[in-house]
């Protein structure tokens, strides 16, 4: 019998049955369909399974589940999440979409550094946890300095 | 009638295209299939302009072999060109039967028929009705070809935002986010090596390993299946250690690649010879090169197969699901028309890369397992596995005179296969097939006519430059495997082009915009070039050194597609980086204008990355780059700023906007090292080490 795992997802709590060392990014994809979250390389390496823990940007594919219990994690599914995805879509800040969710979560965590994102902190962020194949760098920063002046939870 | 698109007039039936659906909206079906450069958008465009109706209302289809029509591989930047005047005439063509059917419903002549958002008016009257009140009397189900020709309105109209992303974001557009009934998951323990042979298999061994529901062996084929994707992960990890290869021995270092090309056994062909070079005042000679690089999609290659009494459906992010279902038919050995192959997106994949091979390889393990499977590669598997985009060697020589008029050029280009992917030719193209129990011979290395050719893609300038000699040998058998990647042959071609025009003027002594202007009478061309040049105001006097230069790059993409010009701004540091890049495109009307610019700034960031940074190797284990970290990619602390300038000319046709920077930004990085450096630079990519060389090469 795998033990259970409280894990409080976008305000939900759900318990679930783990096998001991599932991942953080297996328990939303798998056991709780939140399939938002992408398994990109699966060695912490590309960021496109970034969520956020207790606010801190984390790579799902990097962490156990049961790390996490008791803590709050918020993925690209998350209320707060949206207004931050609605602005990719309306700059058109991606092409293929494979690394965008992960990094519309990092920006989340950055921008609540409010009342003053430092840009230069967004970029060293995003250097150090994302990867983008398709070229969108230049369209993401330009959201994210057009996100700075709209509030965001 | 008119000439028809090549695309409808393969695919003539037209409800094949278009079908008015019974709840106010209107199914457009497409054969180009989304890749993450906006296609399904751009065809919604098109369809909404033509059928009158907002972007809102169309709903599409697109890469189905039950539904959609065979256009083949989307690729080549032809989406727009080919399948988008495809779409443009079939929907106008299906909105002129509903326009006839509304006049006699109306009792008015057809000329008299106003369309506004799905309505059809009698002008000066207030008698109305729409495609859903006709839709049961005009038959959709006919051939296009015995139609009066297609009256096409100008221009289209680009829904609010990209139509794939939502459902990106949400989980439930990408094809790993597929979940049939009774799915599993499985994955192919691969060696390191291709082509090594199994030795060692013990399949109560790995049919012990926890978790695992079903072990496949074919050939040398191994796989597992498992009920999550999480323990398929860890099982094909710990079956690989018990798995025992036989490896070929590894090719030659990589380092000495370039110059053993010549030893290659090599189709070779003259594409292009005017006559034989007179030595003139100037002679230029330069050998410039590219590695091979790993097309590197962030997202892992990933196909679902589903077995139905002997019946296979496949979902797929590949290019072509027509010439993919060819392929999966001959490695399975069954009939095509048993097969059903469905385009879902994947990650971007700029190209040939494991989408078509993962398709086999689900469709063997939902064999082995006796139920629906997804099978992803693993990242190491992205990397060392998928087909890489060829290495090259490209030789110029060029003659110029005493006035600086050049009056020869000569180009000779050595690359492994440019075109792997599966179709028409012999073999098969996907990977396991060759080492299936009943293996297939791979899929011959595709050469096409010039233009476009392959890997002498935009080998020959489109400068005036007197005589012109153009050769090409393919070397069918390279170190690695390699096939299609974003622009083939022109990032090197283009990159040795652009380079030389630098060295030529220099030694002109007139300045490098001054230079290629002088050299060129197609007036889309020079427009390009100025609007780059004014657009980074660019100075002939520029001083250069201190680490910081400019330079430009130009190309008319396949000598026949759109026009290109990029002024790349950089600084070198501890490496090369683009600071800033000015681009002007002239891909004639763009269909949606962002969509267009959003491809060229992605290109021209990509290849700004395989130019400066990217390498992909081997060592006596195989493929060197497993993982992120033996394969780096240019980062966010490297992001230019860009700037994309789109010229578009009245009543120019679309061209294809997404490889088109690929080339002029090599050639413009290159350059402007030149101008920063004072050192021309040969090989790609452009690191520390490779300027080192370079500097050494020019002492001695």
């Amino acid at each position: 019998m795998s033990p259970s795992v409280l894990l409080t997802v976008n305000g939900h709590t759900h318990e679930l049955s783990l096998a001991p060392g599932t991942l953080l990014i297996d328990a939303l994809r798998t056991d709780l369909a939140l399939k938002g979250t992408r398994h990109g390389c699966g060695e912490g390496a590309c960021g496109a399974c970034t969520v956020l823990v207790n606010g801190i940007a984390v790579q799902s594919c990097d962490i156990a589940a049961a790390e996490c219990a008791g803590a709050a994690i918020e993925t690209i599914e998350s209320d707060a999440a949206a207004p931050v995805a609605a602005a990719f879509l309306e700059f058109t800040a991606a092409q293929c979409g494979f690394c965008t969710a992960g990094i519309v979560m990092t920006i989340l965590a950055w921008l609540r550094g409010r009342p003053v994102p430092d840009r230069a902190e967004l970029i060293g962020k995003l250097d150090e946890l994302h990867l983008c194949r398709c070229g969108a760098h230049a369209r993401i920063l330009r959201v994210a300095d057009a996100l700075v002046a709209r509030p965001v939870r | 009638m008119s000439t028809l698109p090549a695309d409808l007039a393969a695919n003539p039936r037209l409800d094949l295209w278009v079908r008015v659906d019974d709840d106010g909206c209107i199914t457009v079906r497409s054969g180009k299939v989304e890749l993450g450069q906006g296609i399904t958008t751009a065809m919604v465009a098109i369809a909404a302009r033509q059928l009158c109706v907002s972007p809102q209302r169309v709903r599409i289809v697109s890469g189905d072999t039950a539904l959609a029509p065979d256009e083949g591989q989307t690729a080549g930047s032809q989406s727009i060109e080919q399948g988008g005047a495809a779409m443009r005439t079939a929907t106008a063509l299906a909105r002129g039967l509903f326009v006839a059917e509304a006049a006699r419903e109306l009792g008015v002549p057809a000329t008299d028929i106003k369309t506004e958002e799905g309505w059809f008016f009698a002008v000066g009257r207030n008698d109305r009705c729409s495609y859903w009140d006709l839709s049961a009397r005009v038959d959709l189900a006919l051939d296009v070809t015995g139609l009066e020709p297609a009256v096409i309105l100008a221009g289209a109209v680009t829904p609010p935002a990209r139509i794939d992303l939502p459902g990106k974001l949400a989980g439930t557009m990408f094809i790993h986010d597929l979940d049939l009934p009774g799915m599993r998951h499985g994955r192919i323990v691969r060696p390191a090596m291709a082509r090594a042979r199994l030795v060692g298999f013990d399949r109560a061994a790995i049919e012990a390993l926890p978790g695992v529901l079903a072990v496949l062996r074919d050939g040398d084929v191994v796989g597992i299946v498992a009920a999550r994707d999480d323990t398929a992960r860890q099982v094909a990890k710990r079956a690989a250690e018990l798995l025992r290869w036989d490896a070929p021995p590894a090719p030659p270092p990589m380092s000495e690649f370039h110059d053993w090309m010549d030893d290659l056994p090599a189709n070779s062909r003259v594409i292009f010879d005017e006559t034989t070079c007179v030595p003139a005042a100037h002679r230029y000679e330069g050998v410039f090169a590219r590695p091979y690089i790993a097309h590197a999609a962030i997202g892992p290659a990933c196909a679902v197969a589903r077995w139905t009494d002997g019946k296979l459906e496949v979902w797929t992010h590949s290019q072509g699901v027509f010439p993919l279902r060819a392929h999966l038919a001959r490695a399975l050995a069954m009939p095509q028309s048993d097969i059903i192959v469905t385009h879902r997106p994947g990650a971007g994949c700029y190209g040939h890369n494991g989408a078509d091979d993962v398709a086999l390889d689900a469709a063997l393990l939902a064999r082995a397992a006796g139920a629906p499977v997804m099978c992803q590669w693993s990242r190491a598997d992205e990397l060392s596995t998928a087909p890489a985009g060829a290495a090259m060697r490209v030789s110029v020589t060029a003659e110029m005179d005493a006035d600086g008029r050049i009056t020869c050029w000569d180009q000779e280009v050595f690359s492994p296969p440019h075109f792997a992917r599966p179709s028409a030719a012999p073999g098969t193209a996907l990977l396991s097939a060759w080492s299936m129990a009943t293996p297939q011979a791979p899929a011959i290395a595709q050469q096409a006519g010039f233009p476009p050719g392959t890997g002498e893609r935009n080998g020959l300038p489109l400068y005036v430059v007197g005589a012109r000699r153009l050769r090409h040998h393919l070397l069918p058998q390279g170190p690695l495997r390699s096939s299609a990647l974003r622009s083939l042959g022109a990032h090197c071609n283009v990159f040795a082009i652009e380079s030389v025009m630098d060295e030529l003027a220099l030694r002109a002594g007139v300045d490098p915009v001054r230079f290629r202007l002088a050299h060129l009478d197609d007036p889309r061309a020079r427009a390009v070039i100025e609007a780059a040049a004014t657009m980074a105001d660019w100075r002939e006097d520029a001083p250069g050194g201190e680490g910081v230069g400019r330079g430009i790059g130009f190309a008319r993409y396949k000598n026949s597609s759109a026009w290109c010009a990029v002024v790349a701004q950089i600084e070198v540091g501890e490496r090369v980086r683009l600071t800033r890049a000015h681009i002007a495109v002239d891909c004639g009307e763009a269909i949606d204008v962002d969509g267009v610019i959003n491809q060229i700034e992605g290109g021209a960031i990509q290849a700004a990355s395989w130019t400066l940074i990217e390498e992909a190797g081997w060592d006596s284990n195989g493929p060197r780059a497993r993982a992120w970290e033996d394969y780096p990619i240019l980062r966010f602390g490297d992001t230019p700023d860009i700037a994309v300038r789109l010229l578009q000319p009245a009543d120019a046709p679309p061209l294809g906007a997404g490889e088109c920077v690929a080339g002029p930004m090599a050639g413009a990085l290159g350059n402007a090292l030149r101008h920063a450096l004072g050192v021309r630079v040969r090989r790609m990519p452009l690191t520390p080490e490779r300027i080192a060389t370079a500097i050494e090469q020019e002492g001695s």
